[in-house]
């Protein structure tokens, strides 16, 4: 019996981890559809990330609850909690970012398509290694270290990309507030990254605790 | 019953009390301090448990603390183990991780000085090796159980939240464990001084299952520990369990499997026998120091991790509380037991007469000790423990052993043999029909030294002979030990042989 509920936790943290999965690829379709000027397809990926984002929330604070409530591993507790919080707050970045398209319909040259293509990709992958890390540290410690050096990786690609794209813009005769709004949403899809890249931090740290 | 006899055993029940609090912190420290199991369900098992193994498997520890020196006054008992709970409190207030097993031994020794008993070096030799040995012990199966682990289990890809649950059922388990052992293994300590002077007598429950008065005294040991981890145990953790923080619950689970696997190791009496049928050597029923067990488990998992995150310091305060508890409840003893005596006008040692015979002689001769210096005492009663060692050593400078061997043999304890007796009390599945017609035909023969009551009951050889097979030989001494008490006349069986 009392295997069977902490199955069922682990099932929820799982189901937890498959919807940033998903709302990372939601993402990716939103700024392609963006970029090819498909705003209905896009405002329709734009609803299932928040669904997606709500749902996750409700999901993290179940997970939460449990977790106390229970006192289930004490020792790594607080982590599995920031763990969390912290890629919750990715998925949170990515809805945001994707509502800012939609509510300021920023106006991005042509020629930077394949630029913020990449940029979504790569911030994405971030995203999803470290779910990958998220779970490897619940189930196989030893991996965590791969995905961990991955998420770096695609963070200094994304930084590459967004330096590119930011280089570009600024250099063309276009007026500064457009080059300022270019460089907002070069900077938001950046974000992505950078807080993918604080959850591995943490979860770096985590895993020392671990076995200690 | 005499209600004083409740006021002198309220010392032993004060020493279980002080153990089950200042132990409850090996049994379930780390589960309870890292917030795996509530402090109120470990109390509960641990409890139940300790009481259990006090009540099922205290006997064996308790004949070594016994023959080490058999208090056999229950005044010289209360005052034994109120000399224990007094230096146990005193040093574990001064930081030194001292144990009741090892004041026990000390203030034991400091009965048998003031009264003039001998000391059996034997007995002695075996509980010092043992408390060297069993944190030794415990290190190295800290180690080993931390790499098995480490290398199985941690590396089977199980999600954290299953580790955490099994590790959950798997601390409950060894705690328990642990409390049965701990219970088993220091009961003696407690209730061990008493053995030889209890005040119960047989209890027969609905008229098949009957407690002897050891057992009723055990499981009163039992829950006076179990009070003692109930009411102080938490007290205790909080204070003392802080360290524990930094240790992981399966950390944990190691070090308490580890403790408890080294005190099953020295108690069970079982593993004992097993160990004999195989042609192992046997491992001697002591009670050990639980906490300086875990402390070798402790130790043992360090190294495992990272050796040089020990502090060997440690170390050197274990030792130096295997030197200091028993000299300072020694010398406790003996002034407390001086003051119970001559002050309280208490008798702290139920004198029995020694007479050397000349069936004594022959058996100290044939043991190689020195007889004829002490040839004009035979036949001579000395009613004095003090009065007989002075004699004997005013004519020979015998050693701690001798001297023992010399009382040994030349104790007076009165046995007649009944027949009737045999026929009734003696199990025809444990003697042969042969060993029992035997007796038979001594019927109504009375012998003042167990030697001759001895060299009459079991002069054949073939039936009670020892030829070196250790199972057998002790068997054949643990069914010796029964016949002797059988037919022992002593205050309780007086009674018990007028009838037949």
């Amino acid at each position: 019996m009392f295997l069977k509920k902490t199955k069922k936790l682990e099932t929820q943290i799982d189901e937890y981890l498959d919807l940033v999965i998903k709302g990372g690829l939601i993402f990716k379709l939103g700024i392609k559809c963006y970029l090819d000027h498909q705003m209905e397809a896009f405002e329709g990926h734009l609803k299932d990330l928040r669904k997606i984002e709500d749902t996750a929330d409700d999901l993290r604070r179940n997970i939460e609850i449990k977790l106390y409530t229970r006192t289930l591993i004490p020792e790594s507790r607080g982590d599995v909690l920031g763990l969390l919080e912290s890629c919750d707050k990715a998925l949170n970045i990515t809805a945001e970012t994707l509502l800012e398209f939609s509510v300021e319909i920023p106006n991005l040259l042509p020629e930077l398509k394949n630029d913020y293509l990449d940029i979504a990709e790569s911030s994405i992958s971030c995203l999803e290694n470290t779910v990958s890390g998220l779970r490897a540290y619940f189930k196989n410690v030893d991996a965590v270290r791969d995905y961990v050096t991955k998420v770096q990786f695609y963070k200094k690609e994304t930084n590459k990309i967004a330096e590119r794209i930011k280089r570009t813009v600024f250099r063309t005769d276009n007026e500064l507030s457009f080059k300022i709004h270019t460089r907002y949403f070069t900077f938001h899809i950046e974000r992505i990254a950078e807080q993918s890249e604080d959850v591995c931090d943490r979860l770096s740290i985590a895993i020392i605790k671990r076995f200690e | 019953m005499d209600i004083s006899v409740w006021f002198f055993i309220s010392s032993g029940l004060f020493l279980g009390w002080s153990l089950g609090a200042n132990n409850a912190v090996s049994l379930f420290g780390t589960a309870v301090t890292s917030k795996m199991i509530k402090f109120r369900t470990a109390a509960i098992i641990s409890g139940i448990f300790v009481v259990l193994g006090s009540f099922i498997s205290g006997a064996g520890t308790t004949s070594t603390l016994t023959n080490l020196g058999g208090i056999n006054a229950i005044a010289g008992s209360f005052t034994v183990a109120l000399a224990v709970a007094i230096s146990v409190t005193w040093m574990t207030r001064a930081s030194l991780p001292v144990s009741t097993s090892q004041a026990v031994v000390g203030a034991i020794i400091g009965w048998n000085i003031f009264t003039g008993s001998p000391t059996d070096i034997n007995s002695l030799t075996k509980i010092i090796s043992s408390w060297v040995v069993s944190p030794i012990v415990a290190g190295i199966f800290g180690f080993i159980i931390f790499k098995i682990v480490k290398n199985t289990v941690l590396k089977w890809k199980i999600h954290m939240l299953e580790i955490d649950s099994y590790t959950r059922t798997g601390l409950i388990i060894v705690g328990a464990m642990a409390s049965y052992s701990m219970g088993a293994n220091n009961i003696a300590n407690v209730m061990g001084m008493f053995a030889s002077a209890s005040p119960f007598s047989e209890l027969t429950i609905l008229d098949f299952y009957e407690i002897s008065g050891i057992q009723q005294l055990f499981l009163l040991g039992g829950l006076a520990i179990a009070v003692g981890i109930f009411t102080y145990g938490n007290k205790v953790m909080k204070t003392v369990g802080t360290d524990l923080y930094k240790i992981s619950p399966i950390t944990g689970f190691v070090i308490v499997l580890a403790g408890a696997l080294v005190l099953w190791l020295f108690t069970s009496q079982s593993l004992e026998t097993f160990l004999l049928e195989n042609g192992l050597p046997s491992i001697p029923l002591v009670p050990l120091s639980a906490t300086q067990s875990f402390i070798g488990a402790v130790i043992g998992v360090g190294l495992a991790k990272d050796p040089q995150s020990i502090n060997f310091k440690v170390f050197g305060k274990i030792g130096i509380g295997w030197v200091v508890a028993p000299i300072t409840a020694g010398i406790l003893a003996y002034v407390l037991l001086f003051f119970v005596q001559n002050v309280f006008e208490q008798k702290v040692i139920q004198q029995v007469p020694y007479e050397i015979s000349e069936s004594v002689i022959e058996q100290l001769e044939q043991d190689g000790i020195e007889t004829e210096k002490i040839s004009d005492l035979v036949n001579k009663r000395f009613l004095q423990n003090k009065v007989f060692r002075y004699e004997l050593l005013k004519r020979y400078p015998y050693d701690a052993e001798q001297l023992y061997s010399i009382f040994h043999y030349a104790i007076i304890d009165s046995f007649k043999i009944d027949s009737t007796l045999a026929i009734k009390s003696l199990d025809q599945n444990m003697f042969s029909i042969e060993q029992i017609e035997e007796i038979k035909l001594l019927h109504g023969k009375a012998f003042s030294h167990k030697i001759d009551f001895d060299a009459a009951v079991f002069y054949d050889n073939q039936q009670w002979g020892l030829n070196g097979d250790r199972l057998r030989d002790k068997t054949i001494n643990e069914k010796k030990i029964i016949i002797e008490d059988l037919f022992k006349i002593t205050k309780n069986n007086q009674a018990k042989s007028n009838i037949y």
